[in-house]
């Protein structure tokens, strides 16, 4: 079963692949601004044997991952903190759910004032975005401890720090791995997003250079890069989150037997 | 009295943060000389000067429009597109991989490629708003509906509620709260690509006028220009949330009921 | 009324072939209210979604009125076991009733008509505005039976539909389709576990074999059209009776206890159509 549906896949991806090539070739839409699959494909070559492209990747994939770090830490120890002191969650509760929805992208005039094209520039936007994502959801997974089995931590003495540990923790995982996975795909679409309006160089910088250079199938192809990118850390996201998933409920089984 | 005092306690919490927020923000920045960031006192006195009046009509409404325009376009795309995909096992293997791409696509990056084939006015912008919003949707719409209990399919079906009727009153509503979930997420994608969308190019709109103001330094309208955004940002989530509590109400009360019951 | 003519089913998937019903055959007379009961995972479930038209018999065949059952037939209507699942959380309980009446094209008057009679018959008439999720799980199955009634169907199919709810519940709800079956001559096959249930709601018991499935024994069951809940029960021919199923039950158990276990992993789980 799993084979058919990995072979249909297959087909509808070559399917979409050869619709790319004969809707321009057949004159549907102007060549020039849809350009066909086999070039696109030659501009991805090009692009591979260009050391500025795995620069521009490097680039990308730095401000992704020390931005995805700092606002997972953030996220984590803030949930926590919040979840846990007596009170201050109700009281932080309006504040968040002001914050949150503010768009990240209402900070860029503010980042390029500050910090212009530097690499801070997209931490700002990239941690901000995905800050909220993780937050968020370690406080549904705080939430989620069984009351009863804090209630026995407590009656048997364990401190805060331990039932943090011991009880909390194991709880909220699940949830701060979603939050991860939410904030992995959030944080690269800021990424690239304050490379494309800002400049900061990376991936989002090379697109808009080769808009302005009129390099269309060059524009398409760094497009799929940012595509597979994005796939690639969709896909990894998930495996993490299955695996730790897994060996949340396998532990959960034995401890219920 | 007990009552009273518990909801002058609530209102106390809700309102306490903020407050204190804004008042350290206040004197903070009282008589502050860096550029950057001007007191806010003086932002708050610039910002009626700003958005009222031309600017509200001109720059503001014109954005809310197209992302309303494009988002409208995406939800019933989405749900139009996913609903087909998802009930048909066939389609849905033949799709998932180049869905998959797709959606990982920052939405973005769109701007340009689309800005080729619409020029940079208004169509452009709502069909970059239209053409980022719509994943989430769709592929939550692919999962509700993928997902529809086969008890409830079944009796459905043994009472001969099939084709136009089954979607109706089985398919759509069963996937509905899926259908909001993808909804909300497509919610802040559109937003971030309006305001993308007119930074890049337009001669009005938001994301322009505060692009402008940055350029012009004109800082305290910027700032001005980010409160508003963020102002944006909370209303229409609060008005998503409204909807969605109307539209969900039997989904939350059953949940409630389950919790409470197990 | 109800005709299963050599009705054999096999489940084929991922290199397991398992043959859950091997050959049945029975019938139901018009007016009649027979209980099918059998070791659990003897395919009961499966027995009742042929009949119901929701899968279709790898042989033999189901005949209501006369006619082959191709596809669920509109003059049949289906209790299943889980109500949660069953309504519609999004709808009333009133629109729940209604929306298979919608589909068969009645007028909106002959709907209210219908709604407010069925639900009377369940006595749930002040529920009508409630969400399902509002009512306990009793009341719930009463709202599905309800839903079953309105639909005024000549053959009505029960999967264990009382499997899941208390022991007080429960005799209400068999007292309730022994007083529905008597009064509106409805023909009604019940299929239960529960041997006692069985035997004091059916005129007629049919017991099944582990599977793979054949009927091991067809039993009338010779107690007063009048029943109830505390002199029936403790009734000698009860007693008697009830002996005898289950001692049928246990032979048909020790029959071929490995295929049993092998073919419940199936039917719990539905298998892909």
């Amino acid at each position: 079963m799993r084979g058919a549906n990995a072979l249909l896949g297959a087909c509808g991806l070559a399917a979409f692949l050869a619709l790319g090539e004969a809707v321009p070739r057949l004159g549907l839409v102007d060549e020039e601004y849809f350009p066909p699959t086999s070039r696109i494909a030659d501009a991805l070559a090009g692009e591979l044997s260009d050391d500025a492209f795995w620069t521009a990747l490097g680039d990308t994939l730095t401000g992704w991952a020390i931005g995805l770090v700092i606002a997972v830490s953030a996220g984590i120890v803030a949930g926590v903190l919040i979840s846990v002191t007596p009170y201050l969650r109700e009281a932080t509760a309006s504040t968040i759910e002001f914050l949150r929805p503010i768009p990240s992208v209402a900070l860029i005039p503010l980042a390029v004032l500050l910090y212009g094209t530097e690499l801070r520039s997209v931490l700002l936007l990239v941690v901000y975005a995905s800050f909220w994502q993780v937050l968020v959801q370690v406080m549904y997974g705080v939430q989620d401890v069984d009351p009863v089995a804090e209630e026995t931590a407590r009656s048997y003495g364990l401190g805060t720090w331990a039932r943090v540990r011991h009880v909390l923790w194991p709880t909220a995982l699940p949830y701060v791995m979603t939050g991860v996975r939410l904030a992995a795909a959030v944080a690269l679409i800021l990424a690239v997003t304050a490379e494309l309006v800002i400049g900061a160089p990376g991936l989002g910088a090379r697109i808009a250079v080769a808009q302005t250079s009129q390099a269309v199938p060059e524009m398409y192809a760094l497009v799929v890069v940012t595509g597979l990118l994005g796939l690639l850390i969709n896909v990894g996201a998930r495996t993490v989150e299955r695996r730790a998933l897994a060996w949340h409920q396998s532990v959960r089984g034995e401890v219920a037997v | 009295m007990k009552g009273l005092e518990r909801v002058l306690l609530r209102l106390l919490l809700v309102v306490a943060l903020p407050a204190l927020l804004v008042v350290a923000w206040w004197y903070a920045s009282d008589g502050s000389t860096d550029i950057y960031w001007p007191p806010l006192r003086t932002i708050l006195s610039t910002f009626p000067d700003v958005w009222t009046g031309e600017r509200l009509r001109e720059d503001v409404l014109p954005s809310v429009l197209r992302l309303s325009a494009g988002y409208a376009c995406a939800a019933v795309a989405g749900v139009a597109l996913g609903t087909v995909i998802g009930s048909y096992r066939g389609v849905r293997a033949v799709c998932e991989p180049v869905l998959e791409f797709l959606r990982a696509v920052p939405p973005p990056v769109l701007v340009p490629v689309i800005m080729l084939f619409a020029g940079i006015g208004d169509t452009m912008k709502v069909v970059v708003i239209a053409s980022g919003c719509v994943w989430p949707i769709l592929l939550n719409t692919v999962e509700g509906v993928r997902a529809v209990d086969s008890v409830m399919s079944e009796t459905a079906r043994s009472y001969g509620i099939t084709g136009v009727a089954r979607l109706r009153h089985l398919v759509l509503p069963a996937a509905s709260p899926q259908i909001f979930a993808g909804l909300r997420q497509a919610l802040s994608i559109g937003i971030i690509l309006m305001v993308i969308s007119e930074m890049f190019a337009a001669s009005n709109g938001l994301g322009f006028t505060i692009v402008q103001f940055q350029r012009g330094f004109a800082i305290p309208d910027m700032w001005t220009g980010i409160l508003l955004l963020g102002l944006l940002g909370f209303v229409l989530s609060v008005v998503f949330r409204f909807v969605e509590r109307r539209a969900l109400g039997w989904y939350h009360g059953a949940r409630d009921a389950s919790r409470r019951s197990s | 009324m109800l005709d299963v003519r050599g009705l054999k089913k096999v489940y084929e998937g991922s290199g397991r072939r398992v043959e859950a019903v091997r050959d049945l055959t029975f019938t139901v007379d018009a007016g009649e209210l027979v209980c099918l009961v059998g070791p659990s995972g003897c395919g009961k479930t499966t027995l009742l979604k042929c009949v119901g038209g929701l899968l279709t018999p790898t042989a033999g065949e189901v005949l209501i009125g006369g006619r082959r059952v191709t596809g669920p037939p509109p003059d049949m209507a289906v209790v299943f076991q889980e109500y949660g699942r069953s309504l519609f959380p999004w709808m009333r309980v009133r629109e729940n009733v209604e929306l298979p009446l919608k589909q068969k094209k009645l007028t909106a008057a002959r709907r209210r008509e219908l709604v407010a009679d069925a639900l009377a018959s369940v006595g749930l008439m002040d529920a009508a505005g409630a969400y399902p999720w509002q009512l306990s799980g009793g009341m719930q199955q009463r709202v599905a039976i309800a839903r079953a009634l309105a639909y005024e169907p000549r053959v009505l199919l029960m999967d264990e539909p009382f499997a899941a709810v208390d022991a007080q519940t429960r005799a209400d709800l068999e007292d309730l389709v022994r007083g529905l079956w008597r009064q509106r001559g409805i023909t009604i096959l019940f299929v239960t576990h529960d041997i006692d249930e069985a035997v004091y709601l059916g005129e007629r018991v049919l017991i099944l074999s582990s599977s793979p499935t054949v009927v091991q024994e067809q039993l009338k069951v010779d107690l007063p059209a009048d029943r109830d809940q505390l002199h029936t029960r403790v009734a000698p021919r009860f007693a008697e009776l009830r002996t005898h199923v289950y001692e049928q039950i246990q032979a048909a158990k020790r029959g071929t206890p490995v295929a049993d276990r092998l073919v419940k992993d199936l039917t719990d789980t539905p298998p892909p159509q």
